[in-house]
């Protein structure tokens, strides 16, 4: 990788004696494209901020290129924000909103003018510059937002669940734009989702974080294929984590049985944790199969069935092409590479059970029940709506 | 039912009205006795418009009134701001502590403040504090409740981010506030400086207290005619001041409801975005 643009050494965060974040160490590379992921309130909009200079960590350092920059005030830092409700400023139309950072900087008319026009051709927005930003869509609006922030050619571009508010197609176009904007311009982006499927298709380093602390660092695939606890298994995707022992190197047990597994470097008898994927399972006829269960609940998804199977009282999901009705007793393999073992955490336990399975669990997971960070909202800005009530009662009275 | 509520509406609005029409007919009449209509003339306003005394008075109010809400509107948006940026339960401490001037009996202030700078003349040796600037300290007073609490709104609902995306633009806090926040805000500012600039031209308890006989204004003067048998210009002048509050008032309605207006606007464009969004 390339040498590290930002830095966090060490950074925790308070509000009111409740912790945020908890020691955080991150490296962002240059010129890479990293993912902030994890629920609401794991700490993630946090981070940004502290990078953006809007919050200042209530221990531990934050480097800009090596330098130390705690104290330098967001208007000084390379650095530009798109923020989670685009905050464009109502009282300019596109063009000025996109010139505001130049013409703070006091550069020329004629500079101004090439770099928002260039800006405008890069989004796609040429001739709107004169529309007032309320007369425009919500993905126009956030066009504006990042043309706003990029046309000050920043060093690194934060963006804070810039898709949070638009619907499920636009989404993916913007997807594939803002990934396709951060190759052309070579720029770091660090971007704040708590949308896994988001995180996975456009990063080149995903932070896994949980109660402000970071859960794992990686590739979308090491992260997929390689969680290291039952937190991020759970969160990325679809898991099935069970108990095992791992009873030596390549050899695991659970449900009572011997399995080969590819894994290697545990102590001999660990308790682990034992994630298999739920596409990764080979259903087959109850006779050959390593396990045998029944089938309690079958749900069309479209591109496969969720089967959800009981083995000896814990529920398995298994998504399959193959349509096997409820009642029906069925077996399954697994293949080695289809069982990743993990070590003990915190988590084990909490996630990867069906059991109370219901046909709403991945409403559970879905972004817009979830539209904001909102216990961190809460903490930062805090109780605005308690004064805002307050005081137009008073006006009216 | 129906009928008696809106018989019940136009008699609470006589009530209401009918004493400004008293007064408005009384500085249209001949006469000078106002239970006797005798005929219609302009003769009170021309009057009014010769008097060497009235119209310097309230040459004197205006100043006041003008100075006064000027000032106490930017020392009240600066305060709004800092009660803004605190904590809640600080926040609605000071929001307490600002609303209560505003119940508190206006003869109490009134007699408070006069204290108060009796207090100072003694301690700077002078012999006459009051004048000018105890009635301009003491209008500001009475000025900033209002102001604070018109601006407070506007700024709770504004987006929080705008401040800090103009941060993230370059901008240090004061150019934030000055390009960015003071728009968001302004139609708060505006109606908070018109409620103090109206407060203002018609108090007369609080300045009765704490007046000199270099500054007098107009509702303090007036109280002193009332002993004696009112002349009609006074009348002429009341109407005219009746009718320039109106005005103010109208105009502060107007301005709130086209905010509102825009408010909704906004709103509603988000909500057709949500459900359209698929456009673009």
């Amino acid at each position: 990788m390339a040498e590290s643009i930002i830095r966090l050494v060490g950074c925790s965060m308070a509000f009111d004696n409740e912790t945020v974040l908890d020691n955080l160490d991150l490296n962002i590379a240059d010129r890479e494209f990293l993912t902030l992921l994890g629920p609401s309130g794991c700490g993630k909009t946090t981070t940004l901020r502290i990078i953006g200079g809007f919050l200042k960590p209530t221990v531990g350092d934050v480097l800009f290129e090596g330098k130390r920059i705690n104290d330098v005030p967001p208007y000084e830092r390379k650095v530009n924000t798109v923020f989670q409700r685009y905050a464009l400023f109502p009282h300019l139309d596109v063009y000025e909103n996109v010139a505001f950072g130049l013409r703070n900087r006091k550069l020329g008319e004629k500079e101004i003018d090439d770099r928002v026009t260039e800006m405008l051709e890069i989004v796609s927005l040429r001739g709107f510059e004169y529309r007032s930003t309320e007369q425009l869509s919500g993905g126009q609006q956030q066009r504006v937002a990042i043309a706003r922030a990029l046309v000050n050619r920043p060093k690194v571009l934060l963006l804070d669940e810039p898709l949070g508010a638009l619907d499920l197609r636009l989404r993916k176009d913007m997807q594939q734009e803002l990934k396709s904007i951060q190759q052309t311009l070579g720029i770091t982006f660090v971007y704040v989702t708590h949308d896994q499927e988001e995180a996975l298709a456009m990063s080149d380093t995903v932070v896994v974080m949980d109660h402000g602390r970071i859960q794992q660092i990686g590739t979308p695939e090491d992260i997929y294929n390689e969680p290291k606890n039952a937190f991020v298994a759970d969160f990325i995707g679809e898991s099935n984590i069970l108990d095992g022992i791992m009873l030596e190197d390549y050899s695991v047990k659970f449900f009572g049985r011997r399995f080969t597994c590819v894994d290697s470097g545990f102590r001999k008898n660990e308790p682990v944790d034992v994630v298999i994927r739920p596409e990764d399972v080979d259903i087959v006829s109850a006779g050959e199969g390593q396990l045998t269960g029944t089938v309690t609940a079958v749900t069309f998804k479209g591109v496969h069935y969720d089967t959800i199977v009981d083995f000896h009282g814990f529920k398995w999901l298994i998504q399959t092409t193959k349509y096997n009705p409820v009642g029906s007793v069925i077996g399954i393999r697994l293949d080695p590479d289809d069982i990743h073992i993990m070590h003990r955490s915190e988590y084990s336990g909490l996630y990867g059970d069906y059991s109370s399975y219901s046909e709403e669990y991945d409403e559970l997971n879905d972004p817009e029940l979830f539209p904001e960070d909102i216990t961190e909202e809460v903490q930062e800005v805090p109780a605005a709506e308690g004064g805002e009530k307050e005081g137009s009662e008073r006006e009216n009275g | 039912m129906k009928t008696f509520n809106k018989v019940f509406t136009v008699l609470v609005f006589i009530f209401l009205y009918i004493p400004m029409v008293v007064l408005l007919i009384a500085s249209f009449n001949t006469g000078s006795d106002p239970a006797v209509f005798k005929g219609f003339t302009f003769h009170n306003y021309g009057e009014l418009f010769r008097d060497g005394v009235l119209l310097p008075l309230l040459a004197n109010s205006c100043i006041l009134a003008v100075l006064s809400s000027l000032i106490a509107t930017i020392i009240g948006t600066m305060a709004a701001l800092g009660i803004h940026n605190m904590r809640p339960r600080k926040r609605s401490l000071y929001m307490a502590i600002t609303n209560i001037p505003l119940t508190n009996p206006e003869i109490v202030t009134g007699v408070s403040l006069a204290l108060l700078f009796a207090f100072f003349g003694q301690l700077m040796k002078m012999q006459s504090v009051l004048g000018f600037t105890t009635l301009l300290i003491a209008h500001i007073t009475f000025n900033l409740p209002y102001v604070i609490l018109s601006v407070m709104p506007k700024l709770s609902q504004m987006d929080p981010d705008l401040e800090d995306a103009a941060m993230d633009l370059g901008c240090n806090r004061r150019q934030a506030f000055f390009k960015v926040v003071i728009h968001e805000i302004m139609p708060g500012i505006i109606s908070g400086a018109l409620m103090s600039f109206t407060m203002s031209l018609d108090d007369f308890v609080i300045s009765y207290f704490v007046y000199g006989p270099k500054f007098v204004t107009l509702p303090v003067e007036i109280y002193n005619y009332t002993k004696k048998p009112l002349q009609p210009k006074i009348y002429a002048l009341f109407t005219l001041m009746f009718i320039v509050i109106l005005l103010v008032m109208i105009l502060m309605n107007v301005l709130q409801s086209r905010d509102y207006k825009s408010m909704r606007a906004r709103r509603q464009a988000l909500n057709t975005q949500k459900r359209e969004g698929t456009e673009v």
